[in-house]
């Protein structure tokens, strides 16, 4: 607490704000102390894009901080930042409950210091940490964490999903008893967060898969703009925002979950290759009509803006439905509203592993939300002669914690 | 939109804290002084140099009991107005011997490790950094495997008598393998 990097030149008008009314107020060397304090946890609101703000605009966007500690983990509600690592470990046989509450307690200390933008406890490279960038880290439990703790608090759905008869899943990128999700608008800063989470994780278990995305850059658009995949599809029009009304009901768990993940949430993550040499054989009508969507702006073919409401009655002249029978829009909606997700995905893209999506979305129970959209989608969206998922994994986001808890705290406390 | 809100909240939020620290600004700073002062013993008399420091960010490399050595690190702050010498260190629970250590050339001009003659001094205002390659408490004859995660009681003993304890968490580190003084 006492000597956090990131005072930039920049911004001072804030700065001089807060200090000079805890100056005024004369509490002395303490009430500046505790005035910073509340600055840095203010220094930079984080959806500040800092573009119509005088003050704002010199300052560089790497100081941005999102908090750790509160209600929720960050990196679920938190607008997507650029890059991504997803980062899936398997347990080491002798890891007991102690042995994850040493792992957790570790790794929450961690998190808490890196995303704040200052070093880790140990940390060999500090000055990596200086620019944390809207750094997140949110961690998640699988059923194999859960266990060595309380066989009996695991949720029912917190297993693999069921087979969808499109799947083509790879071991190798499915499954995991502990997720780390680490997102952040600086490739660096993600790259050194990852790695001191690495150093701390190693002597308790192994990596199993690690799968990076990306979005477009930080400020790049205007924040709020829906997210592009690699075959150019405007993708998550429908998404419930976080400040949406019904949108906590949908993502985060309730009373019906176990008490440790209450205010927690579920997540998916599917590895979604995607066939960019056989969609660029596709022409754009065909394109558009095997998703019901219009490439340039991502309006329905029924409508002209991104947001219009889709007809799905609207027929052709010929007398077809406008938005074809198998159009990916079609598929995926259902009249249910408590059958929606929260999508938070990012491309991927490698030589040796090819391109596709890691859909990665929340909601408070898998499988009354997720899987009726996904049987939908298997048996029948055009989509599919494009796109094959070959990873799967399920974990639980517990809730987030308080300064000095751990997350996944309440686990033992039950 | 979102940045008039947090214009909004800036006024309010400075006033707010304001308050809140003129209200409990005695606690807040005794937060900082007591860690000390807490897990010491309430008799320590005013002044006493266990008293002036605050032992921030402590940590311990993890090490098993047959590797024999360890070591802990952290940034030892004065707040004080006097300076604050440091002369022993234990760690009772896992060993019965402990140094406070020095990384210096040696006759040869190689970097060895030794015994800091007359320990850590921190002058009043002033901090003194343990960190591998440079001083750090060297905790010898392990006698039980220290685990990433766990917690290591310290007492820092200083040159008036006073003490004082804090708790270091154990980490998994790969350095602060410093060549041992011949010796020893």
């Amino acid at each position: 607490m006492t000597r956090l990097p990131g005072h930039g030149p920049g911004g001072p008008s804030r700065r001089k704000v807060l200090w000079g009314g805890a100056a005024a107020a004369g509490a002395g060397a303490a009430a500046l102390t505790g005035a910073d304090t509340v600055f840095r946890s203010l220094r930079f609101p984080v959806e500040n894009p800092g573009a119509d703000d005088p003050a704002g605009a010199a300052r560089p966007h790497g100081e941005r901080v999102h908090p750790f500690h509160g209600a929720h983990q960050s990196g679920v509600a938190t607008p997507p930042q650029a890059h991504a690592r997803f980062i899936g470990v398997d347990l080491n046989k002798d890891v007991d409950a102690d042995g994850v509450r040493r792992l957790l307690s570790l790794l929450s200390d961690d998190a808490a210091r890196l995303t704040q933008g200052r070093a880790a406890l140990a940390d060999t490279e500090p000055e990596l940490a200086a620019a944390p960038s809207g750094l997140t880290i949110t961690f998640g439990f699988g059923p194999g964490l859960v266990e060595r703790v309380d066989p009996g608090a695991i949720p029912a759905w917190l297993k693999p999903l069921p087979d969808f008869t499109t799947d083509r899943l790879e071991e190798r990128w499915s499954h995991g008893d502990l997720l780390l999700q680490v997102c952040c608008d600086d490739p660096l800063t993600l790259s050194h967060a990852a790695r001191m989470l690495g150093k701390d994780t190693r002597a308790f278990g192994t990596v199993r898969w690690s799968q990076e995305g990306f979005r477009r850059s930080y400020g790049a658009e205007p924040s709020g703009t829906t997210m592009r995949n690699l075959f150019g599809q405007v993708d998550g029009t429908v998404n419930p925002a976080p400040e949406e009304e019904g949108f906590d009901s949908l993502v985060w768990c309730g009373d019906d979950a176990p008490e440790w993940l209450q205010g927690g949430t579920a997540m998916v993550l599917r590895r979604i290759a995607m066939d960019l040499e056989g969609w660029d054989r596709l022409d754009r009508p065909g394109r558009e009509d095997s998703v019901g969507r219009r490439l340039d702006n991502g309006a329905p073919l029924t409508g002209t803006e991104e947001h219009d409401e889709p007809d799905l009655e609207a027929m052709t002249p010929l007398g077809f439905p406008v938005i074809a029978e198998y159009a990916h829009i079609r598929r995926a909606r259902s009249p249910d509203s408590e059958e929606r997700i929260f999508r938070r995905a990012y491309n991927y893209e490698s030589e040796t592993e090819g391109a596709g999506l890691l859909f990665a979305c929340y909601q408070r129970d898998p499988e009354r939300q997720f899987v009726p959209i996904q049987r939908r989608l298997d048996e029948l969206d055009l989509l599919n002669e494009w796109i094959t998922h070959i990873g799967s994994a399920v974990f639980a986001i517990p809730p987030g914690c308080e300064e000095g808890g751990f997350v996944g705290q309440g686990l033992f406390e039950s | 939109m979102i940045i008039d809100t947090a214009r909004h909240l800036l006024a309010p939020v400075t006033v707010g804290a304001t308050l809140l620290l003129g209200a409990c600004a005695s606690s807040e700073t005794a937060e900082e002084d007591t860690t000390a002062q807490a897990e010491t013993s309430t008799d320590l008399a005013e002044g006493a140099q266990a008293a002036l420091l605050t032992v921030t960010d402590p940590w311990v490399k993890a090490a098993g009991a047959d590797e024999g050595m360890t070591a802990a690190f952290g940034v030892l702050i004065n707040e004080g107005e006097a300076q604050a010498d440091i002369v022993a260190a234990y760690a009772e629970e896992i060993s019965d011997v402990v140094e406070l250590h020095e990384v210096a050339s040696g006759d040869d001009g190689n970097m060895v490790m030794r015994e800091k003659e007359g320990g850590f001094s921190v002058a009043a205002g002033g901090e003194h950094e343990l960190a591998p390659g440079a001083d750090h408490i060297m905790i010898m004859g392990l006698s039980e495997d220290l685990e990433p995660g766990t917690e290591v009681a310290l007492t820092l003993e200083f040159e008036d008598g006073s003490t004082q304890e804090f708790t270091a968490p154990v980490k998994d580190f790969e350095g602060a393998n410093e060549n041992y003084h011949e010796d020893h």
